[in-house]
């Protein structure tokens, strides 16, 4: 396939490919830290994640609504005020959430996954009565949209470089909060042995209903980060929610580092694969592979190890 | 029967609709026909992924129901419908055409909206002899004596826009990006043939992503090394938001590539945003923005109806075909019985079609003009260009399978 095409073609689209399996691994790792810290360190199968996250699409769409009508002159800034409250706003229903449902089911892990999956279902018929049922269009400000030319043939596309730069700032905030503070610790220590914890004195279901919420939160700043790159609608949560499992699971529930090396060769994989041949048989190979790796490896690519 | 003509016969004399017709005349198999109102049914998504695509259609529907009421009804009879919402799920939609039809003895369904509803539907409305107007452009490959399909099937769709593209463009390569099930394959299998046996073009790439699928920046690269003339697209649903965006995002000005596609409506560019798709041009038969007399007296009720902000696809308008066509053929027939309505289809024409005008060919399918627009940054289209005569249906079409 690459008889006709001249050298200078081929590197710039190697370069650009390269990028693409780039973003495509910063959107795996966003969409899938929310769900690593709930399905990891709490053991909560949240099947809402993909409404938390479209939560946040739909405040980015208020805020941007709001900014054209009351404060046109700041529209180019409000994406970074419009994730804040995104973050705040699947917070404050995550820990809802937790507190009405999820903190009753805490012993009964799998019925955590009929709850959430009937929450989700409560959720999309909850946007669909309250924004319609038709998608809405998130504008942007203008700097945000187009590509950056490297060279006559290179292009990157500035949506990917933020969404790549948001990645990283998140992903070292959670790793910080998780393994540096002092709250983390405590985190940490409730999934390991929840009675001790609770023995030394650590407020658990505090504990509890914060985790909950910061993995909402997050889920709500990845949702607010994909109305550059997706459509906001009802259902389009459901969009995401395989592909962010797929990611936990094979990454090894409890692990960030996990969540991440498995994002990466995911992405790394299907996009590779996607340009080889097309895009649906990429996803067949992607998923093929994956399961294979899961039957060798069933507890994922990194796994705590704690004494059983 | 007889038994259901009976009661209908002793209330005739308190009956004031002197014109009408009998009951007992034009309904002679048992439908929900009295003296003063007739039944029919809508069938569509209210809930579920695809409402976002069938509310339109419901609402087109609902308004056709309400001018053919304020205009005296359907032989002296009112217009009701009963909704039933088949909640973006198969057998779901199966199973309420069957009570529609068993239970509520509808005069005629309208409903449907993807080619796998329709599919489910078809064999009820078949053992229960229904009459089904569907109104989405499908892939073709159908005809039943059950159903009038009032939107394009893929050549009627496609072959005029591949047509005028080549000559307008001089296009000779095309890339294919769709999305993975029937619609798009067909439509890409049609496509393909014209392009290769009739303009002696080439297509140099054909692809296709899962439903929903939101990453196309692969495929954007391998568009960007293959440099075709025309881009061919059927993605649909979520998957088109995130098509357009980072089609732009990657710098591919459609202004100077052109792309044709089959799968954008008015209703779809809501959700991408003008300023992502500007430029693209969209093959339909109709658009909001068509300026005739008719199109004009329909876009504002629909927006007095629905509110101001509504748009109106290709799709919401053939479903607001649906009632029309089905009232003009009750009156053709002289009534309301399914055989006599079937048989009585073709030929049956539309003139206050909002695209313009109508005919039903005897394959139940529209005879219609095709139309090609072009995508401007206020999410509505501006008509390009569209054919000089009315399009012959060809659901089964030699020389494309």
């Amino acid at each position: 396939m690459f008889g006709d095409y001249s050298i200078g073609d081929l590197g710039s689209i190697f370069v650009m490919q390269g990028f693409a399996g780039l973003i495509l691994f910063s959107v795996y790792v966003l969409m899938a830290l929310g769900l690593a810290i709930i399905f990891g360190q709490m053991g909560v199968i949240n099947m809402a994640h993909g409404e938390f996250m479209i939560l946040g699409a739909y405040v980015t769409w208020m805020t941007s609504n709001l900014f054209q009508a009351y404060l046109p002159s700041l529209f180019s800034g409000y994406f970074f005020l419009a994730m804040i409250l995104a973050f705040l706003a699947s917070g404050a229903l995550g820990m809802l959430v937790e507190w009405v449902l999820i903190r009753h089911l805490y012993k009964r892990p799998l019925d955590t996954l009929l709850a959430t999956w009937g929450l989700s279902l409560m959720l999309q018929q909850a946007y669909r009565s309250v924004f319609g049922a038709r998608e809405v269009g998130v504008e942007l400000p203008q700097w945000m949209l187009g590509s950056l030319h490297v060279t006559d043939s290179i292009e990157v596309p500035i949506n990917g470089v933020f969404v790549m730069c948001l990645t990283v700032l998140i992903t070292i905030s959670v790793a910080y909060v998780l393994y540096m503070s002092r709250w983390g610790r405590q985190v940490r220590a409730v999934v390991q042995n929840r009675i001790m914890a609770g023995a030394v004195g650590i407020n658990t279901e505090k504990v509890d209903r914060y985790t909950y919420g910061l993995g909402c939160g997050i889920a709500g700043v990845a949702g607010s980060a994909f109305t550059m790159i997706g459509s906001t609608g009802p259902t389009s949560g459901q969009l995401y929610i395989v592909d962010t499992f797929l990611v936990v699971v094979f990454g090894g529930a409890a692990s960030l580092l996990g969540t991440i090396a498995s994002a990466f060769s995911i992405s790394q994989t299907q996009s590779t694969l996607e340009f080889f041949m097309s895009g649906s048989m990429a996803k067949v190979l992607t998923l093929l592979a994956v399961v294979g790796i899961l039957m060798l490896r069933p507890q994922g690519l990194f796994a705590l190890k704690v004494r059983k | 029967m007889g038994m259901a003509a009976v009661p209908a016969i002793t209330m005739l004399p308190r009956a004031s609709f002197a014109q009408a017709p009998a009951t007992s005349a034009v309904n002679t198999t048992g439908l929900a026909v009295t003296d003063t109102e007739v039944t029919v049914g809508i069938l569509h998504s209210a809930t579920g992924t695809m409402a976002i695509s069938e509310t339109g259609s419901i609402q087109a529907e609902k308004l056709a129901i309400e001018q053919i009421n304020a205009a005296g009804g359907v032989l002296g009879r009112k217009i009701k419908f009963i909704q039933e919402d088949g909640a973006s799920d198969w057998p779901t939609f199966a199973e309420k055409a069957k009570k529609l039809l068993v239970n509520d003895k509808v005069a005629a369904i309208m409903g449907c909206w993807t080619s796998a509803s329709r599919k489910a539907v078809l064999p009820v409305v078949e053992q229960y002899n229904g009459m089904l107007y569907y109104p989405t452009f499908y892939e073709g490959l159908e005809q039943s004596k059950n159903v009038i399909y009032t939107g394009q099937e893929a050549t009627q769709q496609i072959l005029a826009g591949l047509n005028w593209i080549a000559k307008e463009k001089g296009a000779k390569s095309f890339f294919f990006i769709g999305s993975d099930y029937i619609w798009p394959r067909t439509s890409n299998k049609i496509a393909r043939k014209h392009v290769e046996n009739v303009l002696k073009g080439k297509v140099v790439g054909e692809e296709y992503y899962a439903l929903g699928s939101t990453q196309f920046n692969s495929v954007i690269n391998k568009i960007k090394l293959t440099k075709p003339d025309v881009i061919f697209t059927d993605v649909v649903g979520g998957s088109n938001v995130a098509f357009y965006k980072q089609l732009k995002a990657a710098g591919v000005d459609l202004a100077k590539q052109p792309l044709l596609t089959i799968s954008v409506t008015e209703d779809e560019i809501d959700g991408i945003g003008g300023e992502n798709i500007a430029g693209a041009y969209a093959c339909m038969k109709y658009f909001q923005s068509l300026d005739n007399a008719n199109n004009k007296a329909f876009v504002s009720a629909f927006k007095k109806m629905w509110g101001e902000k509504t748009v109106i696809g290709d799709v919401t308008q053939a479903a607001y075909l649906g009632p029309w066509l089905w009232k003009l053929t009750v009156e053709k027939a002289g009534s309301f019985d399914v055989d006599k309505i079937a048989a009585a289809s073709p030929g049956v024409e539309f003139k206050g079609a909002p695209e313009g005008y109508v005919r039903i060919h005897e394959n139940h399918h529209l005879w219609s003009k095709t139309r090609v627009g072009r995508a401007k940054l206020d999410g509505q289209f501006e008509l390009i260009y569209e054919t000089a005569d009315l399009v012959e249906p060809d659901p089964f079409p030699k020389g494309y399978q």
